[in-house]
């Protein structure tokens, strides 16, 4: 049911697709109203949903306890598990942001099959999966810009290249295109098999993981198989970019159905854990150098007490005192 | 919080690049990409046609350049067909390209707007142009 759930939803999303290009002939909703919607949605969406953490408090740091702090100069410092400046945080953030460091250790637990005891080991799989699927979409996003800029700058032609290197078949075949269709496929099978995680996996796990395989599938199908003109494809796009949008009757089902389920998906992002993009940058057990024992921080929403020192009390009762024969310290 | 200022510098940046294209394109120059058909040979023809139909050419041309290496190279079968009464041979010299002569006009305005680097030119020939 938790699979069955957003498989019937991404299924109706393509159906939606379907019905409303093919039968009802809604290619200016389709095509321009609903790419709109969802570029605005997911700009402002996502601005607001950081600005509201931007609002909330921010802890004190937190140290993490595999690495050691700078302390003595004979202690060896754990640089990147524990630093102790801004720009060992950047260290930090950037080997979590680029290479999903913390994903590479202990993140999977087995029992010991002699003796029955919990290891914790890491799960290199998901690592590895994790980096092609998430490398590989920056790379295909990246290479869309041929799509939406006109006219391309040599770097664009230069990503190309490197990604048709093999220069299989015509048009070339791109290597991110497949990595990416067999990581996201890989995620998805390991949520619905491996038994701990499918019982943790939850409907808004799978639901993106099948819109962008479906994204992708879409995507594939329409460069090698199903072709679609692409030069009425960019006309299209260049129309959206430059807010003078022109739709073209030339372009098929599977390029609608590829533009809606991509709407959908940036709709679809600001209100889920897709959210984690921006998320990441945000995580306090990463972002913060470790140097509360040096810098006094100070809670920002602490009002001011009002203290009686000692001296105050002696003032109160310097006569009493002196007449039980306690010692006080001003005469 | 001194912190805060940094989440909206990250929004700026994320709002950059998203306005990128928007403004890339509005400020650039676009590529022509008006093709051109009146070579020579072309203009000599009394039925202006391609070997398969306009539309599915512009969509698959090559898919058919592909194949007919792969035949040609492969099967050594270099007769595409007949078509009124003219016999057409699988080459991009000698039948593409015996019409559309202007590579630079033709091929290249499109494959410049959306930015497919051809290879076919790493092996053929390219067609002699009579430059200006």
């Amino acid at each position: 049911m938790k699979i069955l759930l957003p498989f019937l939803g991404v299924m109706g999303l393509v159906i939606v697709a379907f019905v409303g290009v093919e039968l009802l002939n809604l290619q200016y909703l389709f095509g321009v109203i609903i790419p709109y919607v969802a570029f605005i949605t997911f700009m402002v969406g996502v601005a607001l949903r950081v600005l509201k953490w931007g609002k909330s408090a921010v802890p004190f740091c937190i140290p993490t306890t595999s690495g050691q702090q700078k302390s003595f100069s004979w202690i060896k410092h754990n640089r990147f598990d524990n630093p102790s400046n801004n720009l060992e945080v950047v260290g930090r953030m950037a080997l979590e942001v680029l290479l999903f460091r913390s994903l590479f250790s202990n993140t999977a637990s087995s029992l010991k099959k002699e003796e029955g005891d919990l290891v914790h080991g890491s799960s290199k799989w998901l690592w590895i999966a994790g980096l092609a699927f998430h490398w590989s979409f920056f790379i295909l996003v990246f290479r869309h810009l041929r799509l939406f800029i006109d006219p391309i700058p040599p770097m664009l032609y230069l990503v190309d290249s490197l990604d048709g290197l093999m220069q299989v078949g015509v048009p070339v075949l791109y290597w991110t295109g497949l990595i990416f269709l067999i990581s996201a496929t890989y995620l998805f099978i390991r949520r619905a098999v491996i038994p701990q995680v499918r019982y943790l996996s939850l409907p808004n796990d799978h639901f993106p993981l099948l819109l962008l395989i479906v994204i992708a599938l879409t995507g594939l199908v329409m460069r090698y198989f199903i072709k679609v003109d692409i030069i009425y494809v960019k006309d299209l796009t260049i129309g959206l970019f430059k807010l003078n949008p022109v739709i073209s009757h030339h372009l098929g089902l599977i390029f609608y159905i590829h533009l809606f389920m991509v709407s959908v998906l940036l709709i679809y992002f600001p209100f889920s854990k897709l959210m984690h993009a921006a998320g990441v940058f945000l995580s306090p057990t990463r972002n913060m150098p470790n140097n509360s024992r040096r810098i006094r921080h100070i809670n920002p929403w602490n009002y001011p007490v009002k203290v009686h020192s000692y001296e105050e009390y002696e003032d109160d009762f310097r006569e009493k005192m002196k007449g039980v024969g306690i010692p006080v310290e001003k005469e | 919080m001194p912190d805060k200022g940094k989440i909206i510098y990250l929004l700026v940046i994320f709002i950059a690049i998203a306005a990128f294209p928007f403004i890339y394109n509005s400020l650039a120059t676009p590529v022509d990409m008006k093709i051109k058909l009146n070579t020579p040979v072309i203009d000599s023809m009394k039925v202006k046609q391609c070997i398969v139909p306009k539309e599915e050419m512009r969509r698959g041309h090559m898919k058919i350049l592909n194949r007919w290496r792969d035949e040609v190279v492969r099967e050594s079968s270099r007769d595409f067909g007949m078509i009124d009464g003219v016999m057409y041979e699988k080459s991009l010299q000698r039948t593409c390209m015996h019409c559309h002569s202007n590579k630079s006009e033709f091929c290249d305005r499109c494959h410049a707007y959306a930015s497919v680097d051809i290879y076919c030119w790493d092996c053929h020939l390219a067609p002699k142009e009579n430059k200006p």
